[in-house]
């Protein structure tokens, strides 16, 4: 038998209802939301600033350096395994800065390894992001009044994107703080004129 | 392949493992001096998430000092909790609930159990079988569910009290432990299956760092790495503190089943084994567990009796012993923590001599190390 | 074997070196020694076939503000009995033999003894910080130890 008149029974419902007069093209799609419900289903064209789709493929695939130093570090690793899956963020872990532009800093940071985080963080390329996870990155947490050797807050060593608190945060907290950066990494202007 | 010419000139390669790696459990600096591949010289340099908790523990109350020891052992926060509460209750002389005790032993051995599944999938990760880890964090989960519900939190518990522990068992919550453990029992014979006894798993950890029974006494190992070596020591059978006389198990010792006796796989399977030997614990703890109540009335303002003491208990990575120095005072004189990962720390060079990097790994793995238990 | 009577034995054999029993209020009960005296009651207490403690529990360095000590807490996996040694050191360069040739488990309690109060261990095959960064300053875990303001430029 030949190949269906429409090329595909779907197709052919899908045609039979579309009225091919209604307004497709360039003018229904001048919002830079990927507006294709109004172009028809061959007509798979988005539109939109070049900051939408930079910016959109840069939030869909952050790449995080796996750089856990105490507690956070485990909550880290269950948010990335089976039931809290950071993977279908597109976010996969990597081993060495060079490969990654996301740096969750989750633990507390000593004064013996503050020089190993700037050099960590200076490794990794542009657009590079930080997210300090837990208490102990943010302010160093429950060491803040006591100890002689820790850090009091990662942003005294490197600028810091998003602060997620909890001690350790729960991995939904960490999904919404990587959310929250996604927001960030939308609003952003890469290419217009320097105001 | 050109055989090796004595007139080639060949170097020593000065290779840094560095604080941040995957297969370091942690921030652990691993200086290592090469010949080609195989390690001549590997100097473990620790100290980078040292906090100073044992100043930290001068400086806060008694009661106030739980928490830190969550951040102690992480993977084992529970086990910690109550080796904290267990000394000073040694040291003040008190009489804990009977209840409270076999909360306490529930949630110690079911941390022992999570522990191990962490151990055993972060070590099978850095073998390169990635699929292990997500498999035992998916049982580990549940135990995090279980956790959730006894005292609100997944990893820093702070559930132990000074005379008990700080709340019931909810309804339920013994039901659903039962639960767990009959979901969790058949996965270990699912994970021997998988892993356990793979041909490649198998040749990376059998005759891999051999520590005969003598060297591991010697160098102060306990728990897993010194039970793998064959010395059948465990401190909840052979100083047994708590309600451990009442329970029935089995002290897991290495066999040299796959190699020699006391090599990573024995080490390995030590793990695994004592896995199902906390299930049974728990089981019977559940059967026996009375009524009654949960804490026992400490004054709010605690000043225990001055005096010296030493309390150790097992704890999943070895034996984690409290010095703890009393002067009347509403803080702690002083306060040492032995932890089993330091003293392990102690064989780390010697043990390395003549080993490939990646065998390394495996023996960083086989030790199961934390860091802030070395690094405190 | 009782306390008392490891106490009585090694008073036997090594006489004043041996100074006193600490033992109501302590538990394990300390037998306090002189610091020179240590690394021969370490061995003795080791090899002794009635003794052998064949495995160090703990090493710890106190303060007491007005002196220092060094605390060995000793068990023996085959009679299973334990005492605790103790050498008391004077505030002012405190310093006593190493055990690590005896106990090879004591080498990083005592590097951690020696960075945290400044205690040295002579004879130590390996004598340095461990736990603090090379260039820290001060013992912190000295009753009268002050925080530094900063370090390399970070806020303490």
């Amino acid at each position: 038998m030949g190949p269906h008149p429409a090329g595909h029974p779907g197709r052919e419902r899908r045609e039979m209802t579309h009225d091919p007069s209604h307004g497709k093209g360039g003018a229904g799609a001048s919002a830079p939301t990927g507006a294709s419900a109004a172009l028809g289903p061959e007509a798979h064209v988005l539109v939109g600033n070049a900051d939408l789709f930079v910016n959109w493929a840069r939030k869909s695939s952050l790449w995080y350096l796996l750089f856990a130093t105490a507690c956070c570090g485990i909550e880290l690793m269950q948010a990335g395994a089976s039931r809290y899956d950071l993977d279908r963020f597109g976010a996969v872990f990597r081993a060495t800065p060079r490969q990654s532009d996301l740096m969750l800093v989750a633990g507390t940071i000593t004064h013996k390894m503050a020089d190993r985080v700037k050099r960590l963080y200076e490794q990794m390329p542009e657009p590079k992001y930080v997210i300090a996870m837990g208490s102990c990155a943010n302010t160093g947490g429950p060491f803040y009044k006591d100890s002689y050797c820790v850090v009091k807050g990662v942003d005294l060593l490197i600028p810091v994107d998003v602060y997620i608190p909890g001690c350790p945060p729960r991995p939904e907290a960490l999904i919404d703080g990587i959310m929250a950066l996604q927001k960030i990494i939308m609003r952003k202007k890469n290419y217009g004129a320097k105001a | 392949m050109t055989a090796r010419s004595n007139a080639l000139p060949t170097q020593e390669m000065t290779i840094n493992m560095g604080p941040q790696h995957p297969s370091t459990h942690g921030v652990l600096r691993v200086i290592l001096t090469t010949d080609g591949e195989v390690v001549t010289r590997a100097v473990p340099d620790v100290g980078y998430l040292h906090r100073g908790l044992e100043k930290i523990g001068e400086r806060v109350t008694y009661a106030q000092y739980m928490p830190f020891t969550d951040r102690l052992d992480y993977l084992a926060a529970m086990n910690c909790n109550c080796a904290w509460a267990w000394t000073v209750e040694k040291l003040a002389k008190i009489e804990v609930p009977e209840r409270a005790e076999y909360l306490r032993v529930i949630v110690c051995e079911l941390n022992r159990i999570s522990s191990h599944l962490i151990a055993f999938g972060s070590y099978t990760a850095d073998m390169g079988a990635f699929t292990p880890f997500l498999y035992a964090i998916r049982e580990r989960e549940q135990v995090n569910d279980l956790f959730e519900m006894i005292c609100g939190n997944r990893l820093t518990y702070n559930y132990a009290r000074v005379g008990g522990v700080s709340g019931d068992a909810p309804p339920g919550f013994l039901e659903k432990t039962k639960e767990f453990l009959d979901y969790f029992e058949p996965k270990l014979d699912e994970y021997n299956n998988l892993i356990s006894y793979n041909k490649i798993f198998v040749h990376r950890l059998a005759n891999v760092a051999v520590i005969p029974a003598e060297e591991a006494i010697a160098y102060g190992l306990t728990g897993p790495n010194l039970r793998g070596s064959g010395v059948p020591f465990d401190l909840r059978k052979d100083e047994p503190y708590s309600v451990y006389p009442k329970f029935d198990f089995r002290v897991c010792v290495g066999t040299g089943e796959r190699g020699t006796l006391g090599d990573c796989f024995d080490r390995y399977m030590v793990r695994i084994n004592e896995m199902r030997e906390s299930v049974k614990i728990v089981r019977q703890a559940i059967a026996q567990i009375p009524d009654g109540p949960v804490l026992a009335k400490v004054p709010r303002v605690f000043k225990p009796p001055v005096g010296e003491t030493y309390f150790r208990s097992e704890c999943p990575r070895g034996e984690t012993g409290i010095y703890l120095i009393s002067d009347g005072s509403v803080n702690p004189f002083r306060l040492k923590i032995r932890t089993g990962s330091f003293v392990t720390m102690n064989l780390f060079e010697k043990i390395t001599r003549g080993l490939m990097i990646a065998d390394v790994v495996a023996v960083i793995g086989s030790f199961d190390i934390i860091l802030p238990e070395i690094d405190r | 074997m009782e306390a008392q009577a490891i106490f009585d034995t090694l008073k036997g054999k090594f006489g004043d070196a041996v100074v006193e029993l600490q033992g109501e209020g302590f538990s394990p009960a300390f037998a306090v020694v002189a610091p020179a005296a240590v690394k021969e009651v370490s061995r003795f207490l080791k090899e002794d076939p009635d003794l052998s403690f064949d495995s160090l529990m703990c090493l710890s360095g106190v303060d007491y503000k007005d002196k220092f000590a060094v605390a060995y807490h000793l068990h023996s996996l085959k009679h299973r009995h334990a005492i605790g040694l103790k050498a008391m050191l004077p505030r002012e360069n405190p310093s006593l033999p190493t055990v690590d040739d005896v106990w090879p488990a004591a080498n990083f309690q005592e590097r951690e003894a020696f960075d945290l109060f400044g205690i040295g261990f002579e004879g130590s095959k390996d004598l340095r910080r461990i736990l603090l960064p090379e260039d820290w300053e001060g013992h912190p875990l000295r009753k009268d130890y002050k925080y530094p303001d900063s370090y390399h430029g970070i806020k303490v």
